[in-house]
């Protein structure tokens, strides 16, 4: 690693709180810092072809859930069976695809969904020294990375109306030795705290009492670090440890596609996308701009730079200006898409669609981006790919596949 | 009333006997792994007993093969967190066993697996364990498994049977099928199973089948609504159904008016109780259901749900369960309550709330309710009536309304 990048990996691992993890490692839903975007990386391939898939692995089940790498690690989970009651986690070594090891499990809450989502929908998040798996059952498990047990909750044993008949699909995240979780649902709704160590709640909040598919994200404000809760009635920022409020966005919020964060400001799928950004007494932060035009689909914005980009349920990627909102570019990309995109410091955006085509954008240049390859996987793909050490991941419910130049 | 895993034990001790085998390994759990097994098992609610758990993982899952048996064994009276500990250390030890070319305990596996007494899920696990040793051997056991106790045994030996089924349709031997779905059907109780089998009876071979009598659905009904649901504040509100149960009495519903119970017979051939029928399509509504359930012997029974509306049952006058998610989907076993029976006269009472969506797809005022054993087992009351069928058209083209 150069010291450039070293310095990099720590000040992002800093900025999670997370002791363990390096600049290559991606810990959760949408990398490291929840946006999409992860630096470095610049040699992934931009010609997605046969030739640039290093490996492909059959999974032993169903999964929305993004792979995460940490180390030369890459862990997935998956949940199979009779009403998907079988839950796995599964280690594969990050050169070969050679399966490390593999834990399964029994549901221990209810696994019903709609058909076009499933059990293992959450993406598993890692501080760099274990794995914090969840699933749309409410089964909470925390491993090590050479698989041992650690500890595990069943939230559905604990509360026993949290549960969405429809699935529940939020990951978690962790900050400051906690990980932060939303069990959102029309009954029994609620934020909690883990202690990363033990699983025991540090902190465990009600919530609106709504449907809500969308992954707490951890933003700044100053030093401090505050994890944006998202529902149907707007933003809540707590303190990750305690869950103390921060500060309330009261405007309403998607239920489907999540915030992101760059440094203290937060790109909030409301009313289009709405950037609000905490004030030093609380309150209700400031709102720097909106675009009622710039929509969300189900994707995640993602941040580059100065730009945001949304992908709209249209299909149709658009590059905005990151201070002001305003439209730079769109074009479109074949639909439709489940997943958000990701990017690396190689200037290309990575996104597959639900028909398993994934596709590489080039955004190097001053106009208007340019899709410079594509490669049909020939399965339904409904996740969010990863970005780690040179190489993109990406599964579908039967594999996973490695991206890797030369 | 029996267990019913206990039911074929005669059956299975015979087979049993191909299994038995001296205890495997030589050495007798140790004081440590005692210790650490309790440990595991006292782990509580909200984490409780986490960390002494991990450690006590540690000690489990790095012990030797002879330790597979007295895991397995441990489930049956081990809660389901607990069954997750035990069910991984024992995939590490097979692991790390296997990884060695060590030898597991194969015999004494097949007699686990053939102890019905034995947790069901530790049973399969024991069965997946004896396929990787033997896979051509453990796929001889499935069509054993046709009536096991254990659905998670069961339902590989019904899929032999739908898969039979499907290649004598393709035959077109159409008598051969019919009575090979039929046997699947008898020994099916996952649902989707029993759905793909009556389907295929019912679209490709134009036989009838009786879902309601195979699920055990209850089909007669006192209704009584609407109650108000405004705002969804009727979940929480207390009508007079919830303080007394007197079918003759009349209260004021939800504008004022004098509403009173009246029987509703569902006649859906899925078992569906359909509140649409008697009360019209209403929104913001509350309305309860009634029956009476005759069991012959007492014991452990469930009461499963499947409903998409707010809802809260009561079983013999006390409070199961209650659940307020409207229209988030709905499916035959949705919800699993255990109960116990008691012989004679049982009551159910449920109470199913409409909320103010105007979707199409929140239309919806429905339940379907049946009444089982823990392996889903239809228990039948002994004056179960014959199912209501839907009403015949009459020659004027209007139905009946005879039932």
């Amino acid at each position: 690693m150069t010291s450039r990048l070293h310095t990099l990996a720590i000040a992002a691992s800093a900025f999670l709180g997370l002791a363990g993890t390096t600049l290559a490692d991606w810990t959760q839903f949408r990398g490291p810092t929840g946006n999409g975007y992860v630096p470095g990386n610049e040699n992934l391939p931009t010609k997605l072809n046969e030739e640039s898939i290093a490996w492909k692995v059959p999974l032993p089940g169903r999964g929305l859930s993004s792979a995460i790498i940490v180390g030369d690690r890459v862990f997935v989970t998956a949940a199979s069976g009779p009403e998907q009651k079988q839950l796995h986690v599964l280690a594969f070594d990050a050169d070969s695809g050679e399966v490390l090891w593999q834990r399964n499990f029994w549901a221990t809450g209810r696994t019903m969904c709609h058909k076009k989502t499933c059990v293992a929908a959450p993406t598993p998040a890692s501080d760099g020294e274990r794995i914090f798996a969840l699933w749309s059952s409410n089964d909470l498990i925390c491993l090590d990375l050479d698989g041992n047990l650690l500890w595990m909750r069943g939230l559905t044993l604990d509360y026993p109306n949290a549960s969405n008949s429809l699935g529940m699909s939020s990951s978690p995240v962790v900050a400051e030795g906690t990980l932060i979780a939303q069990i959102e649902n029309d009954s029994e709704s609620f934020a909690a705290g883990f202690d990363v160590e033990t699983g025991s709640n540090r902190w465990k909040i009600d919530r609106p009492k709504a449907a809500n598919w969308t992954s707490p994200v951890v933003m700044k404000n100053g030093e401090q670090s505050i994890v944006a809760l998202q529902s149907s009635k707007g933003i809540l920022g707590v303190l990750p440890a305690t869950g103390s409020e921060i500060f309330q966005f009261t405007k309403g919020a998607s239920t489907i596609p999540s915030s992101a964060a760059d440094g203290d400001t937060l790109y909030v799928p409301s009313n289009g996308l709405t950037a609000i950004r905490p004030v030093e007494d609380g309150g209700e932060p400031d709102e720097l701009w909106n675009e009622s035009a710039q929509r969300p689909g189900t994707a995640s914005p993602l941040i580059i730079g100065d730009r945001v980009y949304i992908l709209n349920n249209a299909g149709v990627l658009n590059a905005a200006n990151q201070e002001t909102g305003e439209r730079l570019w769109r074009i479109r990309l074949k639909g439709p898409f489940s997943g958000s995109p990701v990017a690396a410091a190689n200037q290309h955006l990575y996104l597959f669609n639900e028909q398993g085509i994934g596709q590489c954008v080039d955004l190097s240049g001053d106009g208007e981006a340019q899709i410079v390859s594509e490669i049909e996987l020939g399965e339904t793909i409904l996740s969010t790919a990863s970005i780690s050490d040179d190489a993109l991941y990406v599964r579908s419910d039967g594999h996973l596949w490695k991206f890797a130049a030369d | 009333m029996t267990n019913p895993r206990l039911l074929l034990l005669p059956a299975l001790l015979s087979a049993a006997v191909f299994f038995a085998a001296p205890p495997f390994g030589s050495s007798a759990p140790t004081e440590d792994f005692e210790q650490a097994l309790s440990t595991i098992k006292a782990v509580g609610p909200e984490g409780q007993g986490n960390t002494e758990a991990a450690a006590a993982w540690r000690t489990l899952s790095t012990s030797d093969a002879s330790a597979i048996l007295p895991l397995l064994g441990a489930m049956e009276t081990s809660g389901p967190l607990t069954q997750n500990w035990l069910r991984s250390a024992i995939e590490v030890i097979v692991e790390r066993e296997l990884a060695n070319d060590a030898a597991l305990p194969e015999a004494e596996l097949g007699s686990f697996l053939f102890d019905v007494r034995q947790s069901p899920q530790a049973r399969r696990l024991a069965f997946d364990l004896l396929s990787r040793i033997d896979g051509e051997t453990a796929g001889r056991l499935v069509p054993g498994f046709l009536n096991d106790p254990a659905t998670e045994l069961r339902r590989d030996a019904v899929q032999l049977l739908i898969d039979q089924g499907n290649s004598l349709l393709a035959s077109e031997d159409k008598s051969a099928a019919i009575l090979v779905y039929r046997q699947a059907l008898n020994a099916a109780r996952d649902v989707d199973q029993v759905e793909l089998i009556a389907g295929q009876l019912r679209e490709k071979l134009e036989q009838e089948v009786d879902l309601p009598r195979h699920f055990g659905f209850l089909m007669h009904w006192k209704v009584i609504g609407p109650f108000d649901n405004t705002g969804r504040e009727g979940f929480a509100a207390t009508f007079p159904p919830e303080s007394e149960i007197n079918l003759s009495s009349t209260y004021p519903g939800k504008e004022g008016e004098e509403i009173s119970w009246q029987p509703h017979v569902s006649t859906d051939p899925s078992g569906k109780v359909d509140l649409n029928q008697p009360f019209g399509p209403l929104k913001e509504v509350t309305a309860y259901a009634f029956t009476e359930y005759e069991a012959s012997q007492a014991g452990p029974a469930e009461l499963r749900l499947g409903c998409k509306n707010a809802w809260k049952i009561w079983f013999n006058g006390k409070l199961l369960f209650g659940r307020d998610e409207y229209h988030r989907g709905q499916r035959i076993d949705q919800y699993k309550l255990p109960v116990q029976l008691e012989k004679g006269t049982n009551t159910i009472l449920l109470k199913l709330c409409q909320n103010e969506q105007e979707e199409t797809w929140t239309t919806e005022w429905e339940f379907k309710l049946r009444i089982c054993d823990a392996t889903g087992t239809a228990i039948l009351a002994p004056d179960r009536p014959p199912t209501p069928r839907p009403a015949e058209p009459t020659r004027r083209g209007r139905p009946s309304t005879d039932q």
